[in-house]
């Protein structure tokens, strides 16, 4: 089974409207192809689901400035100026959420759990309009999943079928929200053949990978 | 002191604050900076929240890789016998209790252990990050700033800023003092011997508890 597409075949699956999760974290592990070229292609009126917004020349981060997104969920946003002023003047829905309840949101979605509870939060503006549970004299708040219509991720090397290895930081949301989207989609640096990579070595198990994009070294 | 002084004298005294065998993560800006004084010949397995512990120094010039960054976004390196792990993984380290220390910039801190370091309405709304899961969950919480901003105070007796946490804050360091958030209020345990007790109050709107021993600052 060889799930490779061109790069302009995989950005074509994403559509005007969709929810699209984007691994990565201040770009490290952003899918920078993927991204240039969604940036190209000028899909638009996305909900985007990443760690954060980067930096206006670097990673999603471009997607902002170039006003493709409707609505960002992510825990920081600070790097980029432009996520700050789209945010302030009403141009587009920011919703913060605290990095680690972030990615259990996304890792929720893609292990089939309803929701989990986290102390996070509790007596802050994050509790607001949330369920709160109190457990053995400790509250918590209980956070619902979130998934997409596709995942963009990165990864380091992938066999045909999409067994994945990282480098590095990279791994942070790439790992999770390669389990919680429709469409997942991984840019790699290099494409082997099944049986090459070791399995004790896998992080993300082929079957979670819908298709691959060989992007070569970046 | 000048500013840069001030900073490396809170950072020194954080670092006498951890122990061998701790996992600490370090905030960015200031809390960054006691990974320069870390004490000697201890292990202090530094943890930054996009994904692993031991978190080395910044690589030379020429030798950076983009896919080794900090929770800043900068390259640094990781050292031997460190790992990298998913963000999942990294906020359950966070949130279960594993992370003996963390320390952190405020925006304001007050009496009741309350922290608010994440925004200020119609001004900055950068996000918070990692910064609620960690001071949820690290078993200390230690805030390492500049006593006030630009005269401005910043230990009060309530915070007026949305917060990050309630109730999480242990200590407090900054070029005036140490000190500790007790059920009873804020306690000065160390003062700088630069200033007297009363110029530290002066700086603080919450009320302080002076130590028994009050002493010079560990430095």
């Amino acid at each position: 089974m060889n799930k490779e597409l061109t790069i302009d075949e995989a950005i074509d699956k994403i559509q005007d409207g969709m929810t699209i999760m984007v691994g990565g974290f201040l770009g490290c592990g952003n899918p920078h192809r993927l991204v240039n070229k969604l940036v190209e292609k000028g899909t638009k009126d996305l909900t985007l689901i990443c760690n954060d917004s980067s930096f206006p020349e670097y990673g999603v981060g471009k997607l902002i400035v170039n006003k493709q997104i409707r609505k960002l969920i992510a825990s920081h946003v600070g790097t980029n100026p432009e996520t700050g002023r789209q945010m302030n003047e009403g141009e587009m829905e920011v919703v913060l959420v605290p990095q680690g309840t972030l990615a259990e949101q996304v890792r929720a979605a893609g292990s089939g759990l309803g929701g989990f509870l986290t102390p996070t939060g509790v007596g802050t503006v994050v509790e607001e309009g949330k369920q709160k549970i109190e457990i053995d004299g400790i509250e918590y708040l209980l956070e619902l999943p979130l998934k997409a219509d596709v995942a963009l991720i990165a990864g380091q090397t992938a066999d045909k079928f999409g067994n994945i290895e990282y480098f590095g930081a990279t791994r942070n949301f790439n790992q999770l929200m390669a389990t919680a989207a429709d469409i997942v989609i991984a840019e790699v640096e290099e494409i082997v053949e099944v049986g090459e990579l070791d399995a004790n070595h896998v992080v993300t198990p082929g079957i979670f990978v819908t298709h691959l994009v060989n992007g070569g070294a970046i | 002191m000048d500013r840069n002084e001030m900073k490396a004298y809170i950072a020194k005294r954080v670092a006498k604050m951890l122990h061998d065998g701790d996992v600490v993560n370090l905030g960015i800006g200031l809390p960054t900076q006691v990974s320069n004084y870390l004490p000697e010949g201890a292990n202090i397995f530094l943890q930054s929240e996009n994904g692993f512990i031991g978190l080395g120094p910044v690589p030379q010039e020429g030798n950076e890789d983009w896919r080794i960054t900090n929770a800043g976004g900068q390259c640094v390196t990781i050292l031997p016998g460190g790992v990298f792990f998913d963000s999942s993984t990294s906020f359950g380290i966070i949130r279960g209790g594993h992370v003996d220390m963390t320390v952190l910039g405020a925006l304001q801190v007050d009496e009741k252990g309350n922290l608010a370091n994440w925004m200020i309405p119609g001004k900055m709304v950068p996000g918070m990050g990692g910064a609620m899961d960690l001071v949820t969950g690290a078993k200390k919480v230690t805030i390492a700033m500049e006593h006030t901003a630009k005269g401005a105070k910043k230990i009060l007796k309530e915070c007026t800023l949305p917060l990050t946490a309630a109730g999480q804050v242990d200590f407090i360091v900054t070029e005036m003092g140490l000190m500790e958030v007790t059920e009873e209020g804020i306690v000065l345990k160390e003062i700088n011997p630069e200033f007297t007790v009363e110029q530290v109050q002066e700086a603080t709107e919450a009320k302080l508890i002076i130590a028994d021993d009050l002493k010079d600052m560990q430095i």
